[in-house]
């Protein structure tokens, strides 16, 4: 067990390690030298001397190596580097704009998490068949609908049409009700296609036939029995979809006019910021590889098949 | 991958019984075959679908309605907006086309050796395969569009290296799978080379599944590129390419629903169209 514990960690490090890299590499040094385009430019006016003390202050007058060093070491205490455009710290612009894309991702991630039990329990549970074929072609609708058309439309219909959610200056709530279903519907669809085909798997089982043949009711056998083993399938993709509301809040920040990562994300291309994109690309790196990390060292606690078989191993 | 194939228990009056009848394709199959036929007809021959320009606007009829003259309506340059999803088809088609290549091409390459080679080669490829995959396509997209700039083929290309780590993780799970059986055992027995197995057994056998991720990654495509013309880093204006279509259209949103409308719809009918070709191969593409 401790032994499987330390080599999945050390596998969850070399995977962040590998994606700091990557970046580095994709952002850093096959682009050439963003500092050296961004003050350059002649309307700026700066002296030859004086772009060498810029690139010194950036450290980028140094081999390649050198600098991945440093900013390895760096990244390891926290210090991510400044934005080049606007001259705050990559770690300041981070702590500013998590909080509100934190907010907006996990009431988007409760709203994704209830439409996919909804449609797949809707699904499983009917008696009518034209209501299930109807439910189960939902989460393929919602996979096809871009994220960005699905925020215009909103507004479209929901607050120019029906009036029901103001756009302008709403209240802080308000505002967030939009963006939340924008954020939850394509999230919700992989989740709920998972949710069905598992349900439909474990209902075959036979502890469900002993459960319905000692008369449990259809509803009764799906949430005492079923659930809990249609669960675990599940539980894989978390840290794929946790990573897709990081990217999805780039489109829906900006849909909706909102401040966040998924904006700081838009500017930080728009101005070729690299050492901000860099720093986003590993927090979603690590956001996947620590809910990949749980998920792995959750499934013994809820499956109590995969703890005897680690109990046998010890 | 879902291996689970179900086999068929066959008495001999049901053999005698059987007659052959041309295979049944589903209904839904079929609109989709026909919906993608119709955007590549738009894409290949734009003019013969409308009189209008795509980018040239008629004076004086801006932002109207739809009606019998402009089909989906005009935009505030007079611009029909039914013509610019047809000329636009082209642009998002080609750009799916693009991405797709790029991806399968590299992805199966990776994939084939990881899968063939095995050993310290197949951990590099598959560590370097599960990194990329943990970062979200979005964002390692606009990694990529960053180092290409932005433009069409920029944005193509960088949602097809953005997408190559699936191809390689499905084609290094096929080629596994396939270098199991007894055939490609049987191809090696009798005196085949390394390379000619691959490529007359391996390669073949695994491309069902290559090719079901293929059209669902089409489709994956175009939304990918949509969002980046979106967002602005794709093909510049007036270019009517259905991301930027829809962009333009978003200040008008309160009095003109057609100018987002329309071309939302014709991603959404793409796409789902593209998907369900996808399924029709009879594989879930991880």
């Amino acid at each position: 067990m401790a032994k499987y514990l330390i080599g999945r960690f050390a596998q969850a490090a070399i995977v962040l390690w590998a994606a700091f890299t990557v970046a580095f590499i994709l952002l850093q040094v096959l682009p050439g030298d963003a500092i050296m385009i961004k003050f350059q430019s002649p309307d700026l006016g700066l002296s030859a001397a004086e772009i060498a003390q810029i690139r010194a202050a950036y450290a980028v007058d140094q081999p390649i190596i050198v600098q991945y060093g440093h900013a390895l070491t760096n990244a390891l205490e926290g210090k991510l580097g400044y934005s080049v455009q606007q001259g705050v710290s990559v770690g300041e612009l981070l702590r500013t704009n998590l909080p509100p894309t934190l907010r907006l991702a996990s009431l988007g991630f409760v709203l994704a998490v209830s439409l996919a039990v909804g449609i797949a329990f809707l699904a499983s549970l009917t008696p009518f068949a034209w209501l299930r074929s109807t439910l189960q072609a939902l989460p393929a609708l919602f996979i096809s609908v871009p994220v960005f058309w699905l925020g215009i439309v909103l507004i479209q219909v929901i607050s120019f049409r029906l009036k029901l959610v103001s756009v302008i200056s709403p209240g802080e709530f308000e505002g967030l009700i939009l963006p939340t279903i924008t954020l939850a519907v394509p999230i919700s669809a992989p989740l709920a296609q998972i949710l069905i085909r598992s349900i439909d798997a474990v209902q075959t089982q036979n502890f469900v036939a002993v459960a319905r043949a000692k008369g449990a009711s259809a509803s009764q056998v799906l949430w005492a029995h079923v659930a809990r083993n249609a669960i675990l399938p599940v539980l894989t993709i978390a840290g794929v979809l946790l990573g897709e509301l990081l990217a999805g809040a780039v489109v829906t920040e900006t849909v909706f006019g909102l401040n966040g990562l998924g904006s700081l994300t838009r500017d930080a291309v728009g101005s070729q910021d690299v050492s901000v994109l860099q720093a986003l690309v590993v927090l979603s790196a690590l956001v996947f590889v620590v809910v990949n990390l749980g998920v792995d060292l959750l499934y013994p606690v809820l499956d109590p098949r995969l703890r005897r078989r680690f109990e046998g191993v010890r | 991958m879902s291996g689970s194939r179900t086999t068929e228990v066959v008495s001999p009056d049901t053999i005698a019984l059987r007659r052959p009848r041309l295979p049944r394709i589903a209904p839904g199959l079929l609109l989709a075959w026909a919906v993608i036929l119709l955007a590549l007809l738009w894409a290949l021959l734009p003019w013969i679908f409308t009189s209008y320009s795509g980018t040239i606007g008629t004076a004086g009829q801006q932002l109207r309605a739809p009606s019998a003259l402009h089909w989906l309506g005009t935009d505030q340059i007079g611009r029909d907006v039914y013509a610019r999803i047809i000329y636009g088809a082209r642009h998002s088609l080609t750009g799916a086309f693009l991405a797709v290549a790029v991806g399968l091409l590299a992805g199966t390459w990776f994939g084939l050796i990881a899968g063939s080679v095995g050993g310290w080669v197949d951990d590099v490829i598959m560590r370097f395969v599960d990194v990329m995959l943990s970062i979200p396509s979005l964002l390692l997209s606009l990694s990529i569009i960053i180092l290409l700039g932005f433009g069409e083929l920029d944005a193509a290309v960088a949602v097809g290296i953005a997408s190559v780590a699936r191809f390689a993780r499905l084609m290094r799970s096929e080629v596994v799978r396939v270098r199991r059986s007894d055939y490609v055992e049987a191809a090696f027995g009798s005196g085949g080379s390394f390379s000619a197995v691959l490529w007359r057994h391996v390669l073949p056998n695994s491309m069902t599944a290559v090719v079901s991720l293929a059209a669902l990654q089409f489709g994956t495509a175009i939304l990918a590129i949509a969002t980046l013309g979106f967002l602005g880093y794709g093909a510049p204006p007036p270019t009517p390419e259905w991301g930027l279509l829809i962009a333009e259209g978003r200040d008008y949103v309160a009095t003109a629903w057609w100018l987002t409308g329309f071309p939302g719809l014709a991603v959404v009918l793409v796409v789902l169209a593209a998907n369900r070709i996808s399924h029709s191969f009879g594989q879930e593409p991880v």
